[in-house]
Parts: C-alpha cells; sequence; structure tokens
C-alpha cells in the first residue's frame, strides 16, 4: 500500500519539477512563447490545456484495452480535439475577452505535441488512476510554466500583474519583454537556470556518493 | 477476447478497426454538437451585446439603435441583412430624435485587420467617438489603439472634412487633426486611414441632414439586457 501511494506521488510530482513538460521536455513551445505575454492570458491558456490533457488522459486510459493499436493515433487525437473543441467554445462563451486574445492558439492546442505525447507513452499504457495523475502533474507543470514565463514577461514588459501596475509612473516599461524576442529570452534564462540546477544537483549527488564509499 | 497473442499475431480484423474510428468519430461529433448548440446562444448574445454597447460609445446621448442599409439608392431601416449588404446603426435620443450614425469599418493595421465602429453626426459632420472592435496589434504597442484613454478621446467632436490628419503627438492644430500614439504611429494612422476611406465610401449613400430614416415602430432596440 505504501509502495502504490509512494508511485501516485511519484507520478503526479515528476511532472511538476523533474519531468517539467516546459523546461525540461522543452514541449509546447508554440503556445508557450506565443500567448505569454501577460499572466491573464498565460493562465487561460494553462487551464485550458489542463483540461484538455486531463480529460484525454482519463478516456484513452479508460479505453486503452479497446483501442486497436493499429489506429490508437487517429483515436487519441480524435479524443483530443473533441476536447479542444469543446474548451473552445466554453471559453467563447464564459470569457469572450479571453478567447478574443488567445485567438488562434485555443484550436491549436490539437497540435500541443506534449498532449499527444503523454497519451502515446503514459495513458494508453497504465491504469486510470496513475494516467490522470500523470496528466494532472504535467498539465500543472505546463500551467506553472506559462504563468512564470507569463508573469515575468508581464512584471518586465509592462510594469503590470494581472493588469494591476506594479511601479509608479516613473517606470519605463521594458517593452521587448512583451514582444516574441522576450519570449525567447526569457525562456532561454529560466532553461539556462534549469540546467544549471540540474548539474549542480548531480555533481552534489555525485560528492555525497563519494563521500560514502570513501567513509 | 480469445488470447492477447492472438490478436498481436493476425491483428485485429479491418472491420473492428473502421468500427473503433466510426464509433470515436460518432461520439466526438455528438459532443461537439451538444457543445455548439448548448453556447451558441451566450456567444450571440455577446456579440450582439458588444456590439450595442459600441454604438451606445460611440453615439453619446443615444439610448435606442436600429440597423440601417443601404438599399436600392437610400438607405432604410431593415431587420435582415442580405449577402454583401453592410450595415450601419441609426442612433435616436429617449424621445426618438435622429443623432447620428454608429458605421463599422474594417481594414488592414500593423499584424491583421483591424475592425472598429464609429459614430458620426451628419449635421456636423463630427466623428463622435471610436471604438475598436476586432484587432491584433501588437499587445503593449498597437493595442494603445483602444487601450489609450487620450487617442479614443481624440475621436470625440472630431472633423471629418475634408477628412482626417493624423499628426505627430502634441501638435493637432486644427479640429480635423488627431495626436497619433507615441511607439504606435502606423496603427493609430491605420485606425485614421480606416476611418477616411470608410466616410467617403458612406458620405455619398448617406441622405441629406434632417432626412435620416425615422426610428421604426416596429423595431426599436432596446438598451436594456438583450434576450
Amino acid at each position: 500500500m505504501k509502495k502504490q501511494d509512494n508511485r501516485s506521488y511519484d507520478e503526479f510530482i515528476k511532472g511538476i519539477w523533474r519531468d517539467n513538460p516546459v523546461f525540461v521536455q522543452v514541449l509546447g513551445m508554440c503556445p508557450m512563447l506565443a500567448v505569454t505575454n501577460s499572466a491573464i492570458n498565460a493562465i487561460a491558456m494553462g487551464m485550458a490545456t489542463f483540461f484538455v490533457l486531463v480529460g484525454s488522459s482519463f478516456l484513452v486510459s479508460s479505453f486503452r484495452d479497446w483501442i486497436p493499436k493499429q489506429v490508437r493515433i487517429s483515436c487519441f487525437i480524435i479524443i483530443i480535439a473533441t476536447f479542444v473543441t469543446v474548451a473552445d467554445y466554453t471559453l467563447l462563451a464564459l470569457v469572450p475577452k479571453v478567447h478574443k486574445e488567445l485567438g488562434a492558439f485555443i484550436p491549436l492546442i490539437v497540435a500541443n505535441c506534449m498532449i499527444l505525447g503523454r497519451q502515446e507513452a503514459f495513458s494508453s499504457r497504465y491504469p486510470v488512476r496513475l494516467a490522470v495523475l500523470d496528466a494532472v502533474g504535467m498539465a500543472g507543470g505546463f500551467l506553472l510554466a506559462l504563468f512564470s514565463l507569463g508573469a515575468i514577461r508581464e512584471i518586465l514588459g509592462d510594469g503590470a500583474l494581472f493588469g494591476m501596475k506594479l511601479f509608479g509612473d516613473n517606470f519605463e516599461p521594458w517593452v521587448i519583454m512583451i514582444l516574441p524576442p522576450g519570449g525567447f529570452l526569457t525562456l532561454g534564462v529560466i532553461l539556462l537556470f534549469f540546467n544549471w540546477f540540474k548539474l549542480k544537483k548531480d555533481e552534489f549527488l555525485a560528492d555525497v556518493a563519494e563521500a560514502e564509499r570513501g567513509g | 477476447m480469445t488470447s492477447g497473442s492472438h490478436m498481436e499475431t493476425a491483428g485485429p480484423g479491418s472491420l473492428r478497426l473502421v468500427l473503433t474510428l466510426a464509433i470515436a468519430g460518432l461520439i466526438s461529433g455528438i459532443a461537439i454538437i451538444g457543445i455548439y448548440e448548448s453556447t451558441l446562444p451566450t456567444i450571440t448574445a455577446n456579440k450582439a451585446r458588444e456590439l450595442r454597447e459600441a454604438v451606445f460609445k460611440v453615439l453619446p446621448g443615444v439610448s435606442q439603435m436600429q440597423q440601417l442599409v443601404f438599399r436600392d439608392g437610400e438607405l432604410v431601416a431593415a431587420e435582415e441583412l442580405a449577402k454583401d449588404e453592410q450595415a450601419v446603426y441609426g442612433g435616436y435620443d429617449p424621445k426618438g430624435n435622429f443623432v447620428g450614425y454608429a458605421i463599422p469599418a474594417a481594414g488592414p493595421g500593423f499584424q491583421d485587420t483591424i475592425g472598429l465602429l464609429y459614430g458620426f453626426t451628419p449635421k456636423d459632420k463630427l466623428v463622435l467617438g471610436m471604438e475598436v472592435l476586432e484587432s491584433r496589434e501588437t499587445p503593449g504597442l498597437g493595442d494603445k489603439i483602444y487601450k489609450d484613454a487620450e487617442f479614443v478621446g481624440g475621436f470625440s467632436a472630431l472633423s471629418i472634412e475634408p477628412e482626417i490628419v493624423a499628426v505627430k503627438k502634441g501638435t493637432k492644430a486644427r479640429p480635423n487633426e488627431i495626436d497619433t500614439i507615441t511607439g504606435a504611429t502606423i496603427s493609430s494612422k491605420a485606425v485614421v486611414r480606416i476611418i477616411n476611406e470608410t466616410h467617403n465610401e458612406w458620405s455619398v449613400r448617406l441622405p441629406q441632414p434632417g432626412a435620416e430614416p425615422p426610428l421604426g415602430e416596429t423595431e426599436p432596440v432596446d438598451t436594456g439586457e438583450g434576450p
């Protein structure tokens, strides 16, 4: 029982940090760079992706014994595309302003390789509970990554967060941060940090192992 | 399920593959139609409300509106639009007196088409207000054409004869000049150009001041909540 709990926790947490879809796997770059010019857009995109990924993973895992492997990719895409259409219309009806800002990037969630990747690599092979946990973790990691990028870019590029001005009138916004180059710049710096962190962690673990051997 | 190994070697029959995809497609189709049908009323109402709000915003003092089309050489009230017909919206004060037209216009901006609505009073040949309905202008720069209150405010009581002229910020001297936005010169000039072009197109079709179609008894569009 204990072991199973550990397993669930691991499937959930790996998407948030260790295997973060954006910062470690570097997947889903198109929405990542395109809609993170403000924190609210990033969150709306993250939520839509969350809904699509968790819903698709649940269905794919539930039907994994019925879907013949020859047509599995087509079935995954049908399932994903249905959820995307549902998300598209729901956003259009509930929050037309956000939908306007995200524009073409909502339908493009279908082409987010992170989602199809999770179905192929995980949901189609594991029981529903683990598949949903994995999807929640991965989508959560994606949402977190989008939000951090969106928040950094909005704060630096517009001097605001969620549209609220943070600095006085004397703040000169660093406009390039909310333009496409700012997306690449911010993402590059964050990836640099993640790789540096991983390097340091590996070095640390190697030191510990060596010390243990010596002692 | 006879045996997994048999399935591995021979594979499922074509019928099973076709059926799987057909069923998946059917369920997906039903789900999509369901969500479309259930959100359509809200989406239509949202769009109608946006347009109505925009009409009242670009025509101050207006409380009723009706849709007008240019048909057979004159401007008439019409509920339904035929294909290729463009509508303008007549705005009327609470007593039913004509105030001005709200004219939809569209044209290329810096990124993509800018769609906007402007209020126009034929009596004084003045633009009364401007509201951007649709734009993909650069966030933080071009989007100031609707976020910059000073620029949007510049379109109240702006003379459109002979045409609106966009000038550098702070140099507005004549009633037909408007300050462009620093950092969004192209987008603000695009707005001015779109209004000028649309005005030239419509000025020949609009009736003489005073001869506007009266507010129809049948279809007064109320200011209140939509259906």
